[in-house]
């Protein structure tokens, strides 16, 4: 079928794919239970420990250790770091600019472990034929997919760092003299450069979930996919941190662009006869 | 083409709940010209139909000479047959007949590789497919519910995707589909720990739940205990009473048995016959047929060369016979008596579907080790040697 001759799309289908999928993740306790430990791990327990072992306890030792480390970032970086006392520069450089990158994995992992399931989950539990019939578009069903896989991951961003905000402003705000994350950086990363690639990331395991044969496969194939995507984020976002001006407005534009791009591309990739199991 | 919808009178039109779109499908199918479409482009290749008197009733679903091939294997070839409006028609055919994937092809989610499918007049591939789904109610073979919802968040989705939305209409047409089953009390449980008979039940409902004109049933009694599958029976048979048009995919005799309008028999992909079971009976057995049965059954041999029997066939202390008339009975029962033969019933036959099935694959054998010469033809007896 041409494009042009497709219906508009019915974005109440949309909404009800999205929120049927997200109704039986939440039923789906042995999937939430350990992402939300991932979750707490990355931006809570680690972020706590360490921060308390700089700012509260004070080791001389630890101390020196993490000042060494802060004299390769670069010098925009360390122009941006605030502090009244060595603990609280310490406490600051580690809470803007090393911890808080790593925490994109959690979101990237959890999105891509629920797009991988998602279309060939309907396959292997036979509920494929229930959407195949029924008179929901194709394309309907993909951005249904795509958002049920997206919400996860952006929400575990934002209550992440929601806590991590928390605790990084209670541990290290009295040494700087206020609470002072997220830095405006920071609001560019989780707002405007942080989904384009989430969208990217899922466009790819979903049109992979839409061709292989089983959840396992596509779990271990989106892996693949996702791995060199995570990298690249991460890197991205502590280069968005370290730079100023219009550098992460750009990142976030290019990302925005190729997420679109692969988006586009992937709507094709969910039609009838794979949700039934059957495409030649 | 076999053509299942003939010898009906065309049913009346119930009052689903979207007459607007259903009058749009009518109103163009009123514009498309099937029957030209489909002697133009596809000829009469299948099997000649069983036609039988009456009036041409409405085609509510026409597939015309399919194909349809899975990685090189071809589940349909020049698969043809039509569904006649307000009946039940059966597709009756072995596991991997092709059923399924007919029905797949009817909801336009599988597109056949050649020949064309109409559903209300209308290609289900195409940009009407979301209208023809809307119209359509599907029961898998395997349920297709979502194990971690419960029943009603099942109910609900299908609502919402077949546009009935999310309110209070809603909610009531969800109670009134799951109560039509029996299902309303496990509602609010999880579909998981369903069992097989409810999870059934609640499909059923799910597929009724947009009231849609057309209902596709494929193997609904899979899986069920016997009570449970004569209770399913029991539904599809009021659905037609409601005015629905059932198309039934099964490969079990006796669940056809006595709820088919019309039968369509399909094997390897193909339709072999179609038409009313009692003018494929007809067919098969043009001769009047007559069970007799004596106390000692070899005393009704002697039949076999009696004048006006035309085939001959016993099993113990039952033989078949094919007359001439009907008219010979009477003489024959005399010729028995005279000879002191103790008769203990004269019953006519009247062919069960499970034998008509049997004729038509027997003949179909025949036709495929023969190249379409002599065989055991229509007439043939079933189970036994003329």
């Amino acid at each position: 079928m041409r494009l042009s001759d497709r219906p508009p799309t019915n974005w109440g289908r949309v909404v009800t794919v999205a929120r049927t999928d997200l109704r039986q993740l939440i039923q789906a306790r042995d999937f939430w239970l350990p992402m939300s430990l991932l979750g707490a791990a990355f931006f809570v327990v680690v972020p706590t420990i360490l921060l308390l072992t700089i700012t509260q306890i004070g080791s001389v030792d630890v101390m020196n250790r993490v000042s060494e480390t802060l004299d390769v970032l670069p010098a925009s970086a360390q122009s941006q770091i605030e502090g009244s006392s060595p603990e609280g520069k310490t406490g600051y450089a580690l809470a803007v600019f090393l911890f808080a990158p790593v925490a994109v994995i959690v979101p990237l992992t959890i999105s891509t472990a629920v797009g991988a399931a998602t279309i060939v989950g309907e396959r292997e539990r036979g509920t494929g034929e229930f959407l195949a019939h029924s008179p929901a578009d194709a394309r309907e069903i993909y951005l249904g997919k795509l958002a049920a896989s997206l919400i996860p991951g952006y929400f575990t961003v934002v209550v992440g760092f929601t806590c991590y905000s928390v605790i990084v402003n209670l541990l290290v705000g009295p040494s700087v003299g206020r609470w002072f994350f997220p830095t405006p950086q920071w609001w560019v990363m989780i707002a405007w450069v942080l989904p384009p690639f989430l969208a990217l990331c899922l466009s790819l395991v979903l049109r992979l979930s839409a061709r292989v044969s089983s959840t396992a496969a596509a779990q271990q194939a989106s892996g693949l996919i996702s791995l060199p995507l995570i990298m690249i984020a991460y890197s991205q976002a502590t280069g968005v941190l370290f730079g100023q001006g219009y550098l992460p407005v750009v990142v976030g534009a290019t990302a925005w662009v190729l997420a679109l791009m692969s988006l586009r591309r992937g709507v094709r990739s969910v039609t009838r006869s794979r949700l039934l199991g059957v495409a030649n | 083409m076999a053509d299942a919808a003939t010898g009906t009178e065309a049913g009346t039109d119930s009052g689903p709940s979207q007459p607007l779109s259903r009058e749009r499908l009518r109103r163009r199918r009123d514009d498309t010209d099937v029957e030209s479409a489909a002697h133009s482009e596809h000829g009469s290749a299948g099997p000649p139909a069983i036609a039988a008197g009456g009036p041409r009733s409405t085609s509510v679903v026409e597939i015309l000479g399919a194909d349809k091939s899975f990685h090189g294997v071809q589940a349909l070839r020049n698969l043809s047959i039509a569904v006649a409006e307000s009946r039940i028609s059966v597709l009756l055919g072995p596991n991997g007949a092709g059923k399924t994937t007919a029905i797949r092809l009817i909801t336009g989610a599988l597109k056949p590789d050649r020949g064309q499918v109409l559903v209300f007049g209308l290609d289900p591939s195409g940009p009407d497919g979301e209208e023809i789904r809307r119209q359509c109610g599907v029961v898998s073979a395997k349920p297709s519910l979502y194990d971690r919802l419960s029943g009603r968040d099942n109910l609900r989705y299908a609502a919402e995707l077949y546009g009935l939305g999310r309110g209070a209409k809603a909610n009531r047409r969800i109670d009134d589909a799951a109560d039509q089953f029996g299902i309303l009390y496990a509602l609010e449980q999880q579909v998981g720990g369903y069992s097989t008979g409810m999870k059934t039940r609640l499909a059923l409902a799910r597929a009724v739940l947009h009231e849609p004109t057309l209902m596709l049933l494929d193997e609904p009694t899979s899986g069920l205990d016997p009570e449970s599958a004569m209770a399913v029976l029991g539904m599809v048979r009021d659905m037609t009473d409601a005015g629905r048009t059932v198309l039934m995919c099964t490969h079990l005799l006796l669940e056809a048995e006595g709820l088919a309008d019309q039968v369509v028999v399909v094997d390897d992909g193909t339709d072999l016959v179609a038409g009313r079971p009692v003018d494929l009976a007809d067919h098969y057995w043009p001769t009047p047929t007559v069970d007799f049965t004596a106390i000692v059954g070899s005393d009704l041999d002697q039949l076999s060369r009696a004048p006006g029997v035309v085939g001959f066939q016993r099993q113990g202390p039952t033989a078949r016979l094919e007359l001439d008339s009907p008219g010979r009975v009477p003489q024959l029962v005399r010729r028995l008596t005279a000879d002191g033969v103790s008769i203990e019933a004269v019953v006519p036959y009247r062919p069960s579907l499970e034998d008509l099935y049997f004729a038509i694959r027997r003949e179909k054998l025949s036709v495929d080790v023969n190249g379409g010469g002599a065989g055991a033809g229509p007439g043939a007896l079933p189970g036994g040697e003329r």
